[in-house]
């Protein structure tokens, strides 16, 4: 892919992730910091399919914009060949695992796996 | 880094003291950057917890609701804070919004581009992390 | 090991009647020969106009005559004589010692480029790049015939670009970037600004193939506009700006 296509990626992930975190954490204020993470409101969170649909692309969309914010800085630390490939393909790999640790517990508690 | 490229390093790169707050802000939104992820990977185990049911969350709530917790929360906003701020003036200026136009330049040559807009876009991001983390804290130890 | 040597009155080209004085500290290094630098001192008398580079030249021909510097145009012209003055990028000719506001003058070779010895780094990457981003007019019909004109320009359309023109590739900005600091293989802001230029100028029509050059990962988005390049540029060529208005074109700002 080209550079300019994945800073374009970069720029996209953090702008629409600035207007979803931003209702994730207002979501925290409505009723209450603290009640707000009281098991029952966090169990109501996660079985609303709206809010379920929110968490997920923040997910995806921070996940992306961080791996490949990390990637740039790493690149930037130190050259070559074998540890550039390394580190691509590493960021990729825990942007994967991550979305997919985080996907796992979104889906297990939407469906009532708990 | 051999000595033959005589390169400053992370060091260098790091050392925001000889340039102005255009670097600081350079270097303040790596650190962030890197925190931000930190956290973000933390928040995802954690969250992960309410798989282990009532009990399971509850526990990891208390080890997070502390004095200690709660002041790494207001970093976290902080960050959160300075981070977007910033980072939507340097998208800005990547695309050339607010970096002056070319011109014939006269000494002292002021680099039109290290001018007041983005001078003024860093020290907003600055004072707007400082209002949020005193709000948070306000949130967090007010209850 | 220091030396602190002083210049004899009457043996000094800067006049004396002046008491000022400053010590100014001069980075030792063969790659040859040494493991390490070292910093030799001397203690130079200066006048309110005096340079740098001046007092080096002094030092040369009193104390030390193996202390290399590059200079030629003693105007800020040639870009031969960046150093690091006092932690900073700049060049010596163009640098008064009054103007420093301290007793000190450390003079270091400059950062992110290989020594030669002392005070003199080579050049040998920078003008690389600098040729990577083909610094020239690209058109079909750039050589003419006898019988054609040269190609026409409104004066607004030279001052797209006239400012990056001034650039004298003396690798200052390149020094101060955050980037190059770490990176070897970053094109650098010295490039990227001569790229801007061309790919500004209404006679160019390689902006693509200049855009495709720079489109890579360690191109143009290795730039994080700290605008240190800007900051410490000679000539007010403004670096920062120009890679800002390039990447405008790879983002879709600018056509």
């Amino acid at each position: 892919m080209k550079e300019s296509t994945i800073m374009k990626i970069h720029y996209g992930t953090a702008l629409a992730s600035v207007g979803l975190v931003a209702v994730h954490i207002l979501m925290r204020l409505t009723t209450g910091f603290a009640d707000s993470l009281s098991y029952e409101n966090v169990l109501a969170n996660y079985r609303s399919v709206p809010y379920v649909i929110m968490l997920e692309l923040i997910l995806i969309l921070l996940a992306v914009h961080g791996f490949n914010g990390l990637r740039v800085i790493l690149l930037e630390l130190k050259q070559g060949r074998v540890y550039e490939k390394a580190v691509s393909y590493g960021s990729i790999v825990g942007m994967i695992a991550l979305i997919g640790y985080g996907s796992r517990t979104i889906i297990m508690t939407n469906m009532g796996m708990v | 880094m051999t000595e033959d490229e005589h390169r400053e390093g992370i060091k260098g790169m790091a050392n925001p003291g000889r340039y102005g707050i255009e670097r600081i802000a350079y270097l303040l939104m790596r650190l962030t950057g890197l925190g931000l992820l930190g956290y973000f990977i933390a928040h995802v185990y954690e969250t992960s917890n309410i798989l282990r049911g009532r009990m399971g969350w509850d526990d990891f709530l208390a080890m997070t609701q502390t004095t200690e917790g709660h002041i790494f929360l207001v970093l976290v906003i902080g960050m959160c804070v300075f981070h977007t701020g910033n980072g939507i003036r340097i998208m800005l200026g990547h695309g050339g919004v607010g970096v002056g136009q070319p011109a014939r330049p006269d000494y002292p040559y002021e680099p039109a581009s290290q001018n007041y807009r983005h001078k003024i876009g860093i020290y907003s991001s600055i004072v707007l992390a400082a209002v949020a983390m005193m709000y948070g804290m306000a949130v967090m130890f007010g209850e | 090991m220091a030396q602190v040597s002083s210049i004899a009155d009457e043996q000094a080209s800067t006049p004396l009647s002046s008491p000022k004085s400053i010590l100014l500290r001069i980075s030792k290094f063969n790659p040859k020969l040494d493991e390490s630098s070292k910093f030799m001192e001397f203690t130079v008398p200066y006048q309110k106009w005096t340079t740098v580079l001046e007092a080096i030249l002094d030092v040369k021909k009193h104390f030390d005559h193996s202390v290399a510097v590059r200079y030629s145009c003693r105007q800020a012209t040639c870009g031969s004589c960046g150093m690091m003055i006092n932690g900073k990028p700049k060049l010596a000719c163009f640098t008064k010692i009054s103007e420093l506001d301290s007793d000190v003058v450390t003079v270091e070779p400059m950062n992110n480029f290989p020594v030669i010895r002392d005070l003199t780094v080579g050049f040998e990457k920078l003008f690389a790049k600098h040729q990577k981003i083909q610094p020239y007019l690209i058109r079909d019909d750039s050589e003419l015939e006898s019988d054609e004109r040269e190609f026409l320009q409104s004066p607004e359309e030279v001052e797209q670009y006239i400012q990056f023109a001034n650039c004298i590739k003396c690798g200052l900005c390149n020094s101060a970037c955050p980037t190059m600091a770490t990176d070897s293989s970053f094109v650098g802001p010295q490039a990227l600004a001569q790229a801007y230029r061309y790919v500004a100028d209404s006679r160019d029509k390689g902006k693509d193939t200049r855009l495709n050059i720079i489109d890579e990962s360690h191109g143009i988005w290795r730039c994080h506009f700290a605008g240190s390049c800007s900051q410490v540029c000679p000539k007010g060529v403004d670096p920062a700006m120009g890679i800002q208005f390039l990447r405008g074109y790879l983002l879709g700002f600018r056509s």
